[in-house]
């Protein structure tokens, strides 16, 4: 393959633009997804809703969003738990399958607007 | 695309790839693999961190977690609990004290709290064999601004507004320097690098070129373009395998992209970059040294003028400057030079890369506002004297720099101000003595150094150190007189005053500041035949003190020269005149009983 040129300050942006993600992750993002991989959620399945976070950010280019993983909170019972960190409030949602990683992202990480049905429990 | 939610970043600097870095990277792509967690964590080898001792380091992100002293072994572990399970690993963090025992991330390590990294921003933080990773963090935009929005003019006057002065020792404005080599005529000009880093223990440039050198080539690039060069060399010592590496794969991928080459940007600016590996010589730091070097002819320096900016490198107008003056340019462009003249003080603008050794407990590299006080490098972030000894002076400046004292602590780093105590801000070596230090002794090592590396061109460098240095053997033996300082002093301001280059010029300063802050202790070796820290040996005694000897002979059994006689009841006694002063019997008493003094 003939290798790209760089023949304008666009082109270089261009460039910036497509590789942001190798140093997005570093900024620690401006929104935080957090999946509770302790014992009792890896059980009930948080390691295939981790999965489902990767691929549906991927699916949608999200890439200045930082994803962390967590160790038990104190509230197994309603694993597979995720949080989501936007403008410093932190939302969490309880018993999440896979098909609502999508509603999450869309309506809350990209829109800001709390998916109330599977909201468990909040701070600021 | 691929979006990877966790990137881990491994030293891969000249340091940690000694301490087994480079099995630690491939112990996580395993390991990465083996979990199948290789699509989602990305592994990037970085440059160096400036905490080398504390190495292999390893920083995860998102959480900017900061692990030290990582290896291969503890790989799984941190794969498994933090990657996997989100439990940061405690016992790899960096040990803080009280009700701080483990500090996760860089914002809290005390180490780091008061630096302020401008040339060593992305040293530690991008994989510097990447290039798009240097793009990502906004590189190459400044040299694009500059070529379609700004006149060369432009350009140098805002590295003049910026106050920006070189870091290679001399502290000359940058932006002053390039303007004469803009006046200069003619169709051929260079710029060069000077990579030599010929004192010993400093290693900032090293670091750069290692961990971010694409920094280094667009600075070469904007200073190229303000003064009209098309050609430039970066003058690299040999012993910098892993610098001069990064620095070819640099070039070829800025290449591969075209920004080194013809027609860049599709402007009328062309350049065209080289690396030339040097011996290693301290003077072939000396710019005009340097150029013959270049050129093959034998490193020794030349009388000036002709200054290089009107006939430099083959006798074509050339300007020269140390690796992180270059490396502050792309920045200063960026954000302008006010933005870079509002940090350090009225005529020292910006930061300084400081190389921190000795008796502190935390060494490294740190980068610093100009301004900052000696204390606040030495207390603040080195974290005071090792084994909490007493503070004794800071050697600042490398081989031809001044010891300060207590007094001094408070001082603000200053070009201006360091030069008025009699030491020099010098390339950024910053070597802490605690008590046990001798200040002749210190002052004798740092001239050794400078005499060897004289190139012998003018007798007053030549001949001059090498009586200085006699003087100081013998002061150190005892068998120094009171006119021995005069001569001495004598001898230091003739070497100063009358040598060709820096070298010469400055080697009598580590003489000077000592006689000058320290001058009760050449008079103790000189009177009292005594070295009150106990560092020269042919001053030293060793005496049993009686009523603490248990009389146990142990000291006797080990002396090698068997100087030692007694016996149990009637005690043990060290003969003076016999003793060859190998500390043995001092090493071996179990009661502590053997005085050195
Ligand atoms: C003996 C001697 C050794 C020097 N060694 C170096 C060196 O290793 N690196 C360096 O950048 N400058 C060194 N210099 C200073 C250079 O001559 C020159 O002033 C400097 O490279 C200019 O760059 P700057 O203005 O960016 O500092 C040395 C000077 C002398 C007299
Ligand atoms: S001052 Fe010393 S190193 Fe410099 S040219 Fe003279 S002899 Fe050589
Ligand atoms: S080793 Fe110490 S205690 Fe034993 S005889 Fe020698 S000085 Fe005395
Ligand atoms: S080489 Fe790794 S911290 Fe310096
Ligand atoms: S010979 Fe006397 S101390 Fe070793």
């Amino acid at each position: 393959m003939e290798q790209k040129k760089i023949t304008s300050l666009d082109d270089l942006r261009k460039i910036r633009e497509n590789s942001k993600d190798l140093s997005s992750a570093r900024s620690g993002g401006g929104t935080t997804v957090i999946v509770g991989m302790g014992t009792c959620g890896i059980a009930a399945g948080a390691r295939e809703i981790l999965n489902e976070v990767m691929s549906e950010l991927a699916r949608r280019n999200l890439d200045d969003i930082a994803v962390q993983t967590t160790g038990c909170i104190g509230m197994c019972q309603d694993e597979p738990l995720l949080d989501v960190i936007r403008s410093g409030q932190r939302v969490t949602y309880g018993r999440v399958k896979p098909e609502d990683v999508p509603t999450i992202i869309a309506e809350h990480v990209v829109n800001g607007r709390v998916v109330e049905k599977l909201a468990i429990g909040r701070a600021d | 695309m691929t979006i990877f939610r966790s990137h881990v970043l491994i030293c891969g600097g000249t340091g940690c790839t000694s301490s087994g870095a480079a099995e630690v990277i491939g112990s996580f792509k395993q390991e990465l693999a083996r979990r199948k967690l290789d699509g989602e964590v990305l592994v990037v080898p970085t440059g160096c961190h400036g905490m080398c001792e504390m190495g292999p380091i390893v920083v995860v992100y998102p959480e900017g977690t900061f692990y030290c002293k990582v290896t291969a072994n503890d790989v799984p572990e941190i794969v498994e609990e933090h990657i996997y399970k989100g439990r940061p690993v405690q016992r790899l963090m960096y040990e803080g004290s009280g009700d701080m025992p483990a500090l996760p991330h860089y914002k809290d390590i005390p180490f780091y709290g008061k630096q302020h990294r401008i040339a060593l921003a992305n040293c530690g933080y991008i994989n510097p064999e990447n290039i798009d990773e240097y793009i990502a963090r906004g590189g190459y935009e400044a040299l694009g601004k500059a070529i379609t929005s700004m006149t060369p003019a432009q350009v140098i006057d805002e590295v003049k507004t910026s106050g920006l002065r070189g870091r290679g020792g001399g502290g000359f404005p940058t932006g002053l320097k390039w303007s004469f080599c803009a006046a200069a005529g003619g169709e051929k000009k260079y710029v060069i690098c000077n990579a030599d880093e010929g004192d010993p223990g400093a290693f900032m440039d090293r670091s750069i070129l290692e961990g971010d050198p694409h920094s280094v080539i667009e600075g070469m690039m904007l200073g190229a373009y303000a003064m009209g060069a098309d050609e430039g060399y970066i003058y690299c010592r040999a012993e910098y395998p892993l610098a001069i590496e990064r620095l070819k794969q640099a070039i070829t991928a800025a290449e591969g992209y075209g920004l080194l080459g013809d027609s860049i940007m599709n402007s009328s600016f062309s350049f065209h970059l080289h690396i030339k590996e040097g011996a290693g010589a301290f003077v072939c730091g000396e710019e005009t040294a340097l150029m013959g070097s270049i050129e093959g002819r034998r490193g020794m320096p030349r009388p000036r003028p002709p200054f290089p900016a009107n006939s430099g490198l083959w006798g074509y107008p050339t300007n020269i400057n140390n690796v992180e003056t270059w490396a502050n340019v792309p920045q200063i462009i960026s954000n302008g030079g006010e933005w870079y003249a509002s940090m350090g003080t009225e005529k020292s603008k910006g930061t300084k890369v400081f190389a921190l050794t000795g008796k502190v407990k935390h060494t490294g590299l740190v980068e610093v506002p100009m301004g900052i006080t000696l204390r606040e490098i030495v207390f603040d972030i080195g974290g005071g004297i090792l084994n909490d000894k007493k503070f004794k002076a800071v050697q600042i400046g490398g081989p031809s720099g001044g010891c300060l004292t207590e007094e001094h602590l408070d001082t603000p780093v200053s070009y201006e101000s360091l030069t008025a105590l009699g030491a020099i801000m010098g390339s950024g070596g910053l070597v802490v003595m605690d008590e046990d230090n001798c200040m002749v002794d210190v002052a004798k090592f740092f001239l050794e150094f400078t005499q060897k590396e004289s190139c012998g061109k003018c007798v007053p460098c030549r001949e001059g150190t090498k009586h200085m240095l006699l003087l100081l053997e013998k002061i150190t033996e005892g068998k120094g007189t009171m006119e021995d300082l005069d001569t001495l002093e004598e001898l230091a301001h003739m070497v100063r005053d009358m040598s060709l280059c820096g070298l010469g010029q400055t080697a009598p300063n580590p003489v000077l500041t000592t006689l000058r802050y320290f001058r009760e202790e050449y008079i103790a070796h000189i009177r009292d035949k005594r070295c009150p820290a106990g560092a020269c040996t042919a001053l030293l005694r060793y005496t049993i003190l009686q009523d603490v000897c248990k009389k146990c002979g142990i000291c006797a059994k080990n002396c090698p020269v068997h100087c030692i006689p007694g016996d149990r009841n009637s005690g043990y006694r060290i003969e003076t005149d016999k003793c060859i002063r190998c500390g043995t019997c001092f090493e071996k008493c179990p009661f502590g009983a053997i005085e050195k003094k």
